[in-house]
Protein backbone atom coordinates (compact mmCIF):
# COMPACT_ATOMS: atom_id res chain seq x y z
CA UNK A 1 0.00 0.00 0.00
CA UNK A 2 1.12 2.99 -0.98
CA UNK A 3 0.27 5.99 1.64
CA UNK A 4 1.61 8.91 -0.68
CA UNK A 5 -0.38 8.58 -3.53
CA UNK A 6 -3.11 6.46 -3.39
CA UNK A 7 -6.43 7.47 -1.62
CA UNK A 8 -7.54 6.03 1.68
CA UNK A 9 -10.35 3.44 1.28
CA UNK A 10 -12.35 1.63 4.06
CA UNK A 11 -11.25 -1.51 2.73
CA UNK A 12 -9.50 -4.25 5.05
CA UNK A 13 -6.59 -4.32 2.85
CA UNK A 14 -6.21 -0.53 2.93
CA UNK A 15 -6.51 -0.71 6.65
CA UNK A 16 -3.64 -3.50 6.79
CA UNK A 17 -1.64 -1.68 4.20
CA UNK A 18 -1.60 1.81 5.96
CA UNK A 19 0.25 -0.20 8.97
CA UNK A 20 2.82 -1.66 7.38
CA UNK A 21 3.38 1.44 5.09
CA UNK A 22 3.80 3.43 8.43
CA UNK A 23 5.92 0.51 9.97
CA UNK A 24 8.50 0.44 7.06
CA UNK A 25 8.84 4.27 6.57
CA UNK A 26 10.13 4.73 9.93
CA UNK A 27 12.70 1.96 9.51
CA UNK A 28 13.61 2.31 6.26
CA UNK A 29 15.24 5.93 4.98
CA UNK A 30 13.35 7.14 2.14
CA UNK A 31 15.91 9.29 0.22
CA UNK A 32 16.57 7.93 -2.96
CA UNK A 33 20.72 7.98 -3.96
CA UNK A 34 20.19 8.83 -7.55
CA UNK A 35 24.29 9.67 -9.08
CA UNK A 36 24.22 11.10 -13.10
CA UNK A 37 27.01 8.32 -13.56
CA UNK A 38 25.10 5.20 -13.04
CA UNK A 39 21.71 5.48 -12.03
CA UNK A 40 21.92 4.14 -8.27
CA UNK A 41 18.79 3.69 -5.95
CA UNK A 42 18.57 2.08 -2.02
CA UNK A 43 15.88 2.69 0.16
CA UNK A 44 12.82 4.06 -1.33
CA UNK A 45 12.72 5.78 -4.62
CA UNK A 46 9.92 7.68 -6.32
CA UNK A 47 9.32 5.52 -9.22
CA UNK A 48 6.82 5.35 -11.93
CA UNK A 49 5.39 2.74 -13.91
CA UNK A 50 3.58 2.30 -17.14
CA UNK A 51 0.45 -0.18 -16.71
CA UNK A 52 -2.43 -0.31 -18.55
CA UNK A 53 -1.53 2.34 -20.55
CA UNK A 54 -1.15 5.30 -17.64
CA UNK A 55 1.43 6.42 -16.27
CA UNK A 56 1.43 5.64 -12.42
CA UNK A 57 3.84 6.82 -9.66
CA UNK A 58 4.97 5.28 -6.93
CA UNK A 59 7.19 5.28 -3.68
CA UNK A 60 8.62 1.70 -3.07
CA UNK A 61 11.56 -0.42 -1.75
CA UNK A 62 14.04 -1.28 -3.88
CA UNK A 63 13.02 -4.81 -3.30
CA UNK A 64 9.48 -4.87 -4.53
CA UNK A 65 8.42 -7.13 -6.79
CA UNK A 66 6.30 -6.12 -9.89
CA UNK A 67 4.48 -8.18 -8.35
CA UNK A 68 3.98 -7.07 -5.13
CA UNK A 69 4.49 -2.84 -6.68
CA UNK A 70 0.73 -3.93 -9.18
CA UNK A 71 -1.39 -6.05 -5.81
CA UNK A 72 -0.26 -3.81 -2.37
CA UNK A 73 0.57 -0.28 -4.22
CA UNK A 74 -1.71 0.32 -7.18
CA UNK A 75 -4.13 -1.89 -5.63
CA UNK A 76 -4.30 -3.99 -9.06
CA UNK A 77 -4.95 -7.56 -7.41
CA UNK A 78 -6.11 -9.15 -10.41
CA UNK A 79 -2.31 -10.73 -10.74
CA UNK A 80 -1.85 -13.23 -7.72
CA UNK A 81 0.34 -14.69 -5.43
CA UNK A 82 0.71 -18.10 -5.93
CA UNK A 83 4.21 -19.63 -5.39
CA UNK A 84 5.84 -16.04 -5.47
CA UNK A 85 9.44 -18.39 -7.07
CA UNK A 86 8.26 -18.37 -10.39
CA UNK A 87 6.84 -21.88 -10.40
CA UNK A 88 3.32 -21.18 -10.57
CA UNK A 89 2.16 -18.61 -12.99
CA UNK A 90 -0.44 -16.82 -11.20
CA UNK A 91 1.22 -13.75 -11.16
CA UNK A 92 1.81 -13.81 -15.12
CA UNK A 93 1.60 -10.28 -16.88
CA UNK A 94 2.92 -8.95 -19.63
CA UNK A 95 5.61 -6.71 -20.25
CA UNK A 96 5.98 -5.24 -23.84
CA UNK A 97 3.24 -7.56 -24.63
CA UNK A 98 5.39 -10.59 -23.62
CA UNK A 99 4.41 -13.14 -20.92
CA UNK A 100 6.08 -12.87 -17.66
CA UNK A 101 6.78 -13.51 -14.05
CA UNK A 102 5.74 -10.57 -11.91
CA UNK A 103 6.89 -11.83 -8.50
CA UNK A 104 10.75 -12.88 -10.18
CA UNK A 105 10.55 -9.26 -11.75
CA UNK A 106 12.04 -6.17 -9.81
CA UNK A 107 9.85 -3.42 -10.09
CA UNK A 108 12.53 -1.22 -10.06
CA UNK A 109 13.54 -3.23 -13.72
CA UNK A 110 9.85 -2.46 -15.12
CA UNK A 111 10.23 1.11 -15.53
CA UNK A 112 9.70 2.31 -18.90
CA UNK A 113 8.60 -0.57 -20.19
CA UNK A 114 4.56 -1.42 -21.32
CA UNK A 115 2.78 -3.18 -18.23
CA UNK A 116 -0.41 -4.96 -19.14
CA UNK A 117 -2.61 -6.99 -16.25
CA UNK A 118 -5.65 -8.73 -16.24
CA UNK A 119 -7.17 -5.57 -15.04
CA UNK A 120 -6.09 -3.92 -18.43
CA UNK A 121 -7.04 -6.54 -21.17
CA UNK A 122 -10.67 -5.54 -21.37
CA UNK A 123 -11.62 -2.65 -23.44
CA UNK A 124 -12.44 0.71 -22.58
CA UNK A 125 -15.91 -0.08 -23.21
CA UNK A 126 -15.89 -2.78 -20.58
CA UNK A 127 -16.31 -5.45 -23.11
CA UNK A 128 -14.31 -8.78 -22.13
CA UNK A 129 -11.06 -9.71 -24.83
CA UNK A 130 -12.19 -12.63 -26.62
CA UNK A 131 -9.47 -14.89 -24.32
CA UNK A 132 -11.62 -13.63 -21.08
CA UNK A 133 -14.88 -14.50 -22.89
CA UNK A 134 -13.72 -18.28 -24.31
CA UNK A 135 -12.82 -18.57 -20.59
CA UNK A 136 -16.84 -17.66 -19.90
CA UNK A 137 -17.88 -20.19 -22.22
CA UNK A 138 -16.03 -23.43 -21.73
CA UNK A 139 -16.16 -23.13 -18.11
CA UNK A 140 -11.96 -23.11 -17.75
CA UNK A 141 -11.61 -22.06 -14.29
CA UNK A 142 -13.44 -23.57 -10.93
CA UNK A 143 -11.64 -21.42 -8.45
CA UNK A 144 -10.23 -19.00 -10.22
CA UNK A 145 -6.77 -17.92 -8.20
CA UNK A 146 -5.05 -19.28 -11.17
CA UNK A 147 -7.31 -17.51 -14.06
CA UNK A 148 -6.11 -13.93 -14.14
CA UNK A 149 -3.05 -15.46 -14.54
CA UNK A 150 -4.23 -18.42 -17.11
CA UNK A 151 -5.60 -15.60 -19.45
CA UNK A 152 -2.82 -13.92 -19.79
CA UNK A 153 0.00 -16.51 -20.44
CA UNK A 154 -3.40 -17.49 -22.97
CA UNK A 155 -3.25 -14.31 -24.92
CA UNK A 156 0.34 -14.36 -25.10
CA UNK A 157 0.36 -17.86 -26.23
CA UNK A 158 -2.03 -17.23 -29.25
CA UNK A 159 -0.20 -14.07 -30.19
CA UNK A 160 3.35 -16.25 -30.60
CA UNK A 161 1.91 -18.65 -32.71
CA UNK A 162 1.97 -21.46 -29.94
CA UNK A 163 -1.05 -22.45 -30.00
CA UNK A 164 -1.62 -24.49 -33.39
CA UNK A 165 -2.23 -27.85 -31.59
CA UNK A 166 -3.79 -29.53 -28.20
CA UNK A 167 -0.19 -30.24 -27.59
CA UNK A 168 1.45 -26.91 -28.12
CA UNK A 169 -1.12 -25.37 -26.20
CA UNK A 170 -0.40 -27.92 -23.25
CA UNK A 171 3.43 -27.43 -24.24
CA UNK A 172 3.46 -23.78 -23.66
CA UNK A 173 0.77 -23.16 -21.19
CA UNK A 174 2.26 -25.53 -18.73
CA UNK A 175 4.08 -22.61 -17.06
CA UNK A 176 0.59 -22.06 -15.04
CA UNK A 177 -0.79 -24.69 -12.94
CA UNK A 178 -4.07 -25.16 -11.90
CA UNK A 179 -4.82 -26.94 -8.70
CA UNK A 180 -8.42 -27.69 -9.37
CA UNK A 181 -7.29 -29.25 -12.32
CA UNK A 182 -9.23 -27.52 -14.85
CA UNK A 183 -7.09 -28.21 -17.88
CA UNK A 184 -9.12 -29.26 -20.92
CA UNK A 185 -11.11 -26.54 -20.20
CA UNK A 186 -8.44 -24.15 -20.30
CA UNK A 187 -7.60 -25.58 -23.46
CA UNK A 188 -11.28 -25.83 -25.37
CA UNK A 189 -11.12 -22.18 -24.34
CA UNK A 190 -7.92 -21.39 -25.58
CA UNK A 191 -8.88 -22.84 -28.97
CA UNK A 192 -12.17 -20.75 -29.08
CA UNK A 193 -10.79 -17.44 -28.53
CA UNK A 194 -7.74 -18.78 -30.78
CA UNK A 195 -10.00 -18.98 -33.71
CA UNK A 196 -12.07 -15.87 -32.75
CA UNK A 197 -8.34 -13.95 -33.20
CA UNK A 198 -7.27 -15.34 -36.10
CA UNK A 199 -4.26 -17.03 -34.89
CA UNK A 200 -2.75 -20.05 -34.49
CA UNK B 1 14.79 -10.33 1.32
CA UNK B 2 18.20 -7.82 2.33
CA UNK B 3 18.23 -4.59 1.45
CA UNK B 4 20.15 -3.71 -1.50
CA UNK B 5 21.42 -1.15 -3.71
CA UNK B 6 19.65 -1.21 -7.64
CA UNK B 7 21.97 0.11 -10.24
CA UNK B 8 21.33 0.39 -13.80
CA UNK B 9 24.43 -0.41 -16.07
CA UNK B 10 23.65 1.84 -18.90
CA UNK B 11 25.60 0.11 -21.51
CA UNK B 12 28.73 -2.32 -21.29
CA UNK B 13 31.34 -0.36 -19.49
CA UNK B 14 28.91 0.52 -17.28
CA UNK B 15 28.26 -2.99 -16.52
CA UNK B 16 32.09 -3.60 -16.23
CA UNK B 17 32.77 -0.68 -13.61
CA UNK B 18 29.38 -1.21 -11.45
CA UNK B 19 30.27 -5.35 -11.50
CA UNK B 20 33.84 -5.31 -10.87
CA UNK B 21 33.12 -7.20 -7.08
CA UNK B 22 30.92 -10.08 -8.88
CA UNK B 23 33.46 -12.93 -8.35
CA UNK B 24 33.57 -16.36 -9.59
CA UNK B 25 30.03 -17.44 -8.96
CA UNK B 26 30.16 -17.46 -4.93
CA UNK B 27 27.30 -17.31 -2.94
CA UNK B 28 28.37 -14.46 -0.61
CA UNK B 29 29.61 -12.27 -3.63
CA UNK B 30 28.68 -8.63 -2.55
CA UNK B 31 27.62 -7.84 -6.22
CA UNK B 32 25.82 -9.67 -8.91
CA UNK B 33 24.69 -8.51 -11.61
CA UNK B 34 20.58 -8.79 -13.12
CA UNK B 35 19.48 -9.96 -16.52
CA UNK B 36 16.09 -11.81 -16.94
CA UNK B 37 16.01 -12.29 -12.92
CA UNK B 38 14.83 -15.75 -12.63
CA UNK B 39 17.36 -16.86 -10.71
CA UNK B 40 18.93 -13.85 -8.93
CA UNK B 41 15.46 -13.06 -7.83
CA UNK B 42 14.17 -16.17 -6.53
CA UNK B 43 17.80 -16.89 -4.72
CA UNK B 44 17.69 -13.45 -3.27
CA UNK B 45 14.18 -14.14 -1.76
CA UNK B 46 15.36 -17.29 -0.73
CA UNK B 47 18.32 -15.73 1.60
CA UNK B 48 21.00 -17.62 -0.52
CA UNK B 49 22.24 -14.75 -2.42
CA UNK B 50 22.25 -11.66 0.13
CA UNK B 51 24.12 -9.09 -2.28
CA UNK B 52 24.49 -6.10 -1.31
CA UNK B 53 24.78 -4.29 -4.82
CA UNK B 54 22.63 -5.72 -7.73
CA UNK B 55 23.53 -4.06 -11.16
CA UNK B 56 20.68 -4.55 -13.54
CA UNK B 57 22.64 -5.24 -17.18
CA UNK B 58 18.96 -5.16 -19.11
CA UNK B 59 19.76 -2.59 -21.05
CA UNK B 60 22.79 -4.18 -22.34
CA UNK B 61 20.26 -5.95 -24.57
CA UNK B 62 19.66 -3.27 -27.42
CA UNK B 63 23.56 -4.43 -27.97
CA UNK B 64 24.15 -7.49 -27.32
CA UNK B 65 20.91 -9.59 -28.27
CA UNK B 66 21.64 -10.55 -31.90
CA UNK B 67 20.84 -14.18 -33.10
CA UNK B 68 23.47 -14.22 -36.20
CA UNK B 69 23.59 -17.45 -38.19
CA UNK B 70 26.85 -17.70 -40.46
CA UNK B 71 28.08 -20.16 -42.71
CA UNK B 72 30.77 -21.40 -40.40
CA UNK B 73 28.89 -20.81 -37.14
CA UNK B 74 26.44 -18.97 -34.86
CA UNK B 75 27.18 -16.51 -32.95
CA UNK B 76 24.12 -15.84 -29.98
CA UNK B 77 24.32 -12.36 -28.26
CA UNK B 78 24.10 -13.63 -24.41
CA UNK B 79 21.41 -10.32 -23.86
CA UNK B 80 19.00 -12.72 -26.17
CA UNK B 81 15.93 -14.19 -24.21
CA UNK B 82 15.62 -17.78 -24.61
CA UNK B 83 12.12 -18.17 -26.16
CA UNK B 84 13.66 -15.56 -29.06
CA UNK B 85 16.58 -18.13 -29.86
CA UNK B 86 14.27 -21.30 -29.18
CA UNK B 87 11.70 -20.03 -31.69
CA UNK B 88 14.50 -18.41 -34.34
CA UNK B 89 14.40 -20.35 -37.57
CA UNK B 90 17.76 -20.77 -38.30
CA UNK B 91 18.43 -21.91 -34.97
CA UNK B 92 15.80 -24.65 -35.54
CA UNK B 93 17.11 -26.04 -38.78
CA UNK B 94 20.52 -25.70 -38.13
CA UNK B 95 20.97 -26.43 -34.89
CA UNK B 96 18.01 -28.26 -33.64
CA UNK B 97 19.86 -29.30 -30.79
CA UNK B 98 19.72 -25.71 -29.53
CA UNK B 99 16.73 -24.92 -30.33
CA UNK B 100 15.51 -28.12 -28.60
CA UNK B 101 17.37 -27.67 -25.43
CA UNK B 102 15.55 -24.03 -25.19
CA UNK B 103 12.07 -24.89 -26.01
CA UNK B 104 12.09 -28.00 -23.98
CA UNK B 105 13.56 -26.24 -20.73
CA UNK B 106 11.51 -23.85 -17.82
CA UNK B 107 8.24 -21.83 -18.74
CA UNK B 108 7.08 -19.76 -21.78
CA UNK B 109 7.26 -17.08 -18.86
CA UNK B 110 10.41 -17.83 -17.94
CA UNK B 111 12.15 -17.96 -21.29
CA UNK B 112 10.53 -14.76 -22.27
CA UNK B 113 12.48 -13.68 -19.10
CA UNK B 114 15.64 -15.41 -18.89
CA UNK B 115 18.47 -14.49 -21.33
CA UNK B 116 21.29 -16.97 -22.16
CA UNK B 117 24.13 -15.73 -20.57
CA UNK B 118 21.94 -16.16 -17.31
CA UNK B 119 20.44 -19.62 -18.19
CA UNK B 120 23.68 -20.83 -18.66
CA UNK B 121 24.95 -19.32 -15.17
CA UNK B 122 21.53 -20.64 -13.24
CA UNK B 123 22.49 -22.11 -9.74
CA UNK B 124 22.19 -25.75 -8.62
CA UNK B 125 18.43 -27.11 -7.88
CA UNK B 126 19.77 -28.94 -4.95
CA UNK B 127 17.21 -28.60 -2.18
CA UNK B 128 19.99 -28.16 0.43
CA UNK B 129 21.87 -25.23 -1.49
CA UNK B 130 18.38 -23.27 -2.00
CA UNK B 131 17.48 -23.47 1.80
CA UNK B 132 19.63 -21.55 4.20
CA UNK B 133 18.20 -23.57 7.04
CA UNK B 134 20.46 -26.61 6.04
CA UNK B 135 23.81 -25.61 8.02
CA UNK B 136 26.00 -27.71 5.86
CA UNK B 137 25.98 -27.11 2.36
CA UNK B 138 29.48 -26.66 0.80
CA UNK B 139 28.69 -24.36 -1.98
CA UNK B 140 27.07 -21.60 0.24
CA UNK B 141 29.02 -22.20 2.86
CA UNK B 142 32.48 -22.99 2.24
CA UNK B 143 34.18 -25.97 4.52
CA UNK B 144 30.57 -26.91 6.01
CA UNK B 145 29.94 -30.14 4.54
CA UNK B 146 27.45 -31.77 2.16
CA UNK B 147 24.24 -32.63 3.81
CA UNK B 148 22.67 -34.08 -0.02
CA UNK B 149 25.69 -36.92 0.30
CA UNK B 150 23.50 -38.80 2.88
CA UNK B 151 19.90 -36.82 2.43
CA UNK B 152 17.53 -37.07 0.10
CA UNK B 153 19.65 -37.25 -3.45
CA UNK B 154 16.99 -38.12 -6.18
CA UNK B 155 18.07 -35.70 -8.28
CA UNK B 156 21.99 -35.13 -7.53
CA UNK B 157 24.94 -35.56 -10.47
CA UNK B 158 26.23 -38.62 -10.49
CA UNK B 159 29.28 -37.55 -12.92
CA UNK B 160 31.92 -35.11 -11.49
CA UNK B 161 31.29 -35.37 -7.97
CA UNK B 162 33.06 -35.46 -4.74
CA UNK B 163 32.68 -35.27 -1.38
CA UNK B 164 32.39 -31.90 -0.81
CA UNK B 165 29.48 -31.83 -3.46
CA UNK B 166 26.88 -33.78 -5.80
CA UNK B 167 25.00 -31.08 -6.79
CA UNK B 168 23.28 -31.09 -10.27
CA UNK B 169 24.01 -28.87 -12.97
CA UNK B 170 19.98 -28.30 -14.05
CA UNK B 171 20.33 -26.30 -17.28
CA UNK B 172 19.83 -27.72 -20.45
CA UNK B 173 21.45 -25.08 -23.26
CA UNK B 174 24.99 -25.65 -21.47
CA UNK B 175 24.86 -28.96 -22.47
CA UNK B 176 24.74 -28.60 -26.13
CA UNK B 177 27.13 -25.76 -25.95
CA UNK B 178 29.22 -27.80 -24.00
CA UNK B 179 29.26 -30.81 -26.46
CA UNK B 180 29.13 -28.28 -29.72
CA UNK B 181 32.40 -26.62 -28.95
CA UNK B 182 31.03 -22.96 -28.14
CA UNK B 183 33.60 -20.58 -27.03
CA UNK B 184 32.33 -17.89 -24.85
CA UNK B 185 32.77 -14.53 -25.05
CA UNK B 186 33.69 -12.10 -22.04
CA UNK B 187 34.23 -8.43 -21.84
CA UNK B 188 35.59 -7.80 -18.49
CA UNK B 189 38.00 -4.32 -16.46
CA UNK B 190 40.73 -6.36 -18.10
CA UNK B 191 39.55 -6.06 -21.53
CA UNK B 192 37.76 -9.18 -23.84
CA UNK B 193 38.64 -12.96 -24.14
CA UNK B 194 37.44 -15.94 -25.37
CA UNK B 195 37.02 -19.34 -24.06
CA UNK B 196 35.87 -22.51 -24.78
CA UNK B 197 32.63 -22.94 -23.26
CA UNK B 198 33.86 -26.23 -21.32
CA UNK B 199 36.03 -24.32 -19.07
CA UNK B 200 33.37 -21.86 -18.05
CA UNK B 201 32.32 -24.04 -15.04
CA UNK B 202 34.63 -24.57 -12.99
CA UNK B 203 34.87 -28.52 -11.53
CA UNK B 204 34.21 -29.31 -7.82
CA UNK B 205 37.78 -29.88 -6.72
CA UNK B 206 36.55 -29.30 -2.96
CA UNK B 207 35.91 -25.97 -3.82
CA UNK B 208 32.22 -25.93 -5.26
CA UNK B 209 31.56 -22.27 -4.08
CA UNK B 210 33.59 -21.36 -6.79
CA UNK B 211 31.21 -21.70 -9.77
CA UNK B 212 32.72 -20.05 -12.79
CA UNK B 213 36.16 -19.15 -14.01
CA UNK B 214 34.59 -15.58 -14.89
CA UNK B 215 36.69 -12.41 -12.98
CA UNK B 216 34.98 -9.71 -11.30
CA UNK B 217 33.31 -7.26 -13.21
CA UNK B 218 33.45 -9.64 -16.53
CA UNK B 219 30.29 -10.35 -18.35
CA UNK B 220 29.18 -12.56 -20.77
CA UNK B 221 28.94 -11.21 -24.40
CA UNK B 222 27.86 -14.09 -26.58
CA UNK B 223 28.31 -17.60 -27.41
CA UNK B 224 30.04 -18.57 -30.63
CA UNK B 225 28.54 -22.23 -32.00
CA UNK B 226 30.87 -23.28 -34.65
CA UNK B 227 28.97 -25.18 -38.02
CA UNK B 228 29.96 -28.78 -38.27
CA UNK B 229 28.55 -31.70 -40.35
CA UNK B 230 27.22 -32.89 -37.33
CA UNK B 231 25.13 -29.71 -36.36
CA UNK B 232 22.11 -30.44 -38.47
CA UNK B 233 21.66 -33.91 -37.54
CA UNK B 234 21.48 -33.14 -33.45
CA UNK B 235 19.02 -33.30 -31.44
CA UNK B 236 18.31 -32.87 -27.34
CA UNK B 237 16.28 -35.43 -25.71
CA UNK B 238 15.64 -34.53 -21.78
CA UNK B 239 13.65 -37.20 -19.47
CA UNK B 240 11.59 -35.69 -16.87
CA UNK B 241 9.78 -36.36 -13.67
CA UNK B 242 6.65 -35.01 -15.38
CA UNK B 243 5.75 -34.01 -19.45
CA UNK B 244 6.44 -30.26 -19.11
CA UNK B 245 8.20 -27.47 -16.86
CA UNK B 246 10.25 -29.60 -15.05
CA UNK B 247 14.86 -30.10 -14.72
CA UNK B 248 15.95 -33.19 -16.42
CA UNK B 249 16.36 -35.95 -14.82
CA UNK B 250 18.51 -37.11 -17.53
CA UNK B 251 19.33 -35.76 -21.35
CA UNK B 252 21.71 -35.53 -23.84
CA UNK B 253 22.68 -33.59 -26.42
CA UNK B 254 24.27 -35.55 -29.76
CA UNK B 255 24.97 -34.74 -33.40
CA UNK B 256 26.08 -36.45 -35.36
CA UNK B 257 27.98 -36.72 -38.88
CA UNK B 258 27.50 -40.05 -40.89
CA UNK B 259 28.62 -41.32 -43.65
CA UNK B 260 26.55 -43.69 -44.86
CA UNK B 261 25.67 -45.93 -41.63
CA UNK B 262 29.31 -45.10 -40.75
CA UNK B 263 29.72 -42.42 -37.40
CA UNK B 264 32.32 -40.07 -38.86
CA UNK B 265 31.87 -37.24 -36.12
CA UNK B 266 30.05 -36.97 -33.42
CA UNK B 267 29.19 -34.90 -30.29
CA UNK B 268 27.86 -35.65 -27.45
CA UNK B 269 26.81 -34.08 -24.06
CA UNK B 270 24.58 -35.72 -21.05
CA UNK B 271 22.44 -33.27 -18.64
CA UNK B 272 20.73 -34.14 -15.30
CA UNK B 273 23.66 -36.14 -14.18
CA UNK B 274 26.61 -34.01 -14.09
CA UNK B 275 28.20 -31.59 -11.16
CA UNK B 276 28.58 -29.08 -14.64
CA UNK B 277 27.90 -29.03 -18.17
CA UNK B 278 29.26 -32.44 -19.35
CA UNK B 279 30.65 -33.51 -22.82
CA UNK B 280 31.32 -37.33 -23.20
CA UNK B 281 34.59 -37.29 -25.30
CA UNK B 282 34.46 -41.16 -24.21
CA UNK B 283 31.55 -42.09 -25.71
CA UNK B 284 32.35 -39.56 -28.98
CA UNK B 285 35.55 -42.02 -29.01
CA UNK B 286 33.39 -45.29 -28.85
CA UNK B 287 31.28 -44.76 -31.68
CA UNK B 288 33.62 -42.67 -34.15
CA UNK B 289 34.02 -44.47 -37.47
CA UNK B 290 31.88 -47.35 -36.37
CA UNK B 291 28.15 -48.06 -37.35
CA UNK B 292 25.16 -46.27 -35.78
CA UNK B 293 24.07 -49.58 -34.50
CA UNK B 294 22.00 -49.93 -31.38
CA UNK B 295 25.05 -52.66 -30.01
CA UNK B 296 27.59 -49.40 -30.47
CA UNK B 297 25.08 -46.71 -28.97
CA UNK B 298 25.13 -48.56 -26.13
CA UNK B 299 28.46 -49.07 -26.22
CA UNK B 300 29.30 -45.25 -26.51
CA UNK B 301 26.69 -44.89 -23.74
CA UNK B 302 28.52 -47.43 -21.46
CA UNK B 303 31.42 -44.99 -21.76
CA UNK B 304 29.93 -42.02 -21.10
CA UNK B 305 29.08 -43.69 -17.41
CA UNK B 306 31.78 -45.12 -16.70
CA UNK B 307 32.71 -42.93 -13.94
CA UNK B 308 29.63 -42.68 -12.27
CA UNK B 309 29.21 -42.53 -8.59
CA UNK B 310 25.47 -42.60 -6.69
CA UNK B 311 24.61 -41.91 -3.37
CA UNK B 312 21.22 -44.10 -3.05
CA UNK B 313 18.41 -41.93 -3.68
CA UNK B 314 20.27 -41.71 -7.35
CA UNK B 315 21.18 -45.27 -8.34
CA UNK B 316 19.08 -45.26 -10.81
CA UNK B 317 20.34 -42.49 -12.74
CA UNK B 318 23.53 -44.31 -14.62
CA UNK B 319 21.18 -46.71 -16.54
CA UNK B 320 18.42 -43.98 -16.90
CA UNK B 321 21.33 -41.61 -18.46
CA UNK B 322 22.47 -44.75 -20.56
CA UNK B 323 18.99 -45.37 -22.03
CA UNK B 324 18.27 -41.55 -22.69
CA UNK B 325 21.95 -41.39 -24.50
CA UNK B 326 20.86 -44.47 -27.12
CA UNK B 327 18.02 -43.65 -27.91
CA UNK B 328 19.07 -40.07 -28.61
CA UNK B 329 21.89 -41.52 -30.77
CA UNK B 330 19.48 -43.49 -32.34
CA UNK B 331 16.72 -40.89 -33.18
CA UNK B 332 19.63 -39.16 -34.77
CA UNK B 333 20.08 -41.57 -36.84
CA UNK B 334 17.13 -41.48 -38.46
CA UNK B 335 16.72 -37.53 -39.21
CA UNK B 336 16.69 -36.32 -42.49
CA UNK B 337 18.97 -33.68 -42.78
CA UNK B 338 18.94 -32.78 -46.18
CA UNK B 339 22.20 -32.41 -48.29
CA UNK B 340 25.32 -31.19 -47.58
CA UNK B 341 26.33 -34.45 -45.52
CA UNK B 342 29.13 -36.34 -46.27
Amino acid sequence: MDQFTKPQGPSRRGLMGAVAGLAASSAVSAAAQASPAAEQFSGRPDIHLDVNGMDRALNIDVRTSLLDALREHLDLTGSKKGCDHGQCGACTVLVDGERVLGCLTLAMAAQGRRITTIEGLAGGDGALDPMQQAFIDKDAFQCGYCTPGQILSAVACVAEGHAKTDADIQEYMSGNLCRCGAYPNIVAAIKQARDQMGRG
Amino acid sequence: MRPFTYERAADLPGAKRLGHDTGQGQTESPVQFLAGGTTLVDLMKLDVLRPERVVDIGPLRSAHAAIDARPDGLRLGALASMSKVADHPDVGRDYPAIAQSLSLAASAQIRNMASLGGNVLQRTRCPYFRDPSWAACNKRNPGSGCTAIEGVNHNHAVLGVDQSCISQYPGDLAVVLAAFDAEVEVSGPAGDRRLPFVSLHRPAESKPHMETTLRGGEVIIAFNVPAGPWTRRSLYLKIRDRASYEFALASAAVGIALDGDTVRDARIGVGGVAYRPWRSREAEAVLIGKPLTEANAEAAAEAAFASAVTHGGNDFKPELGRRTLVRALLQARTMSVGTGEG
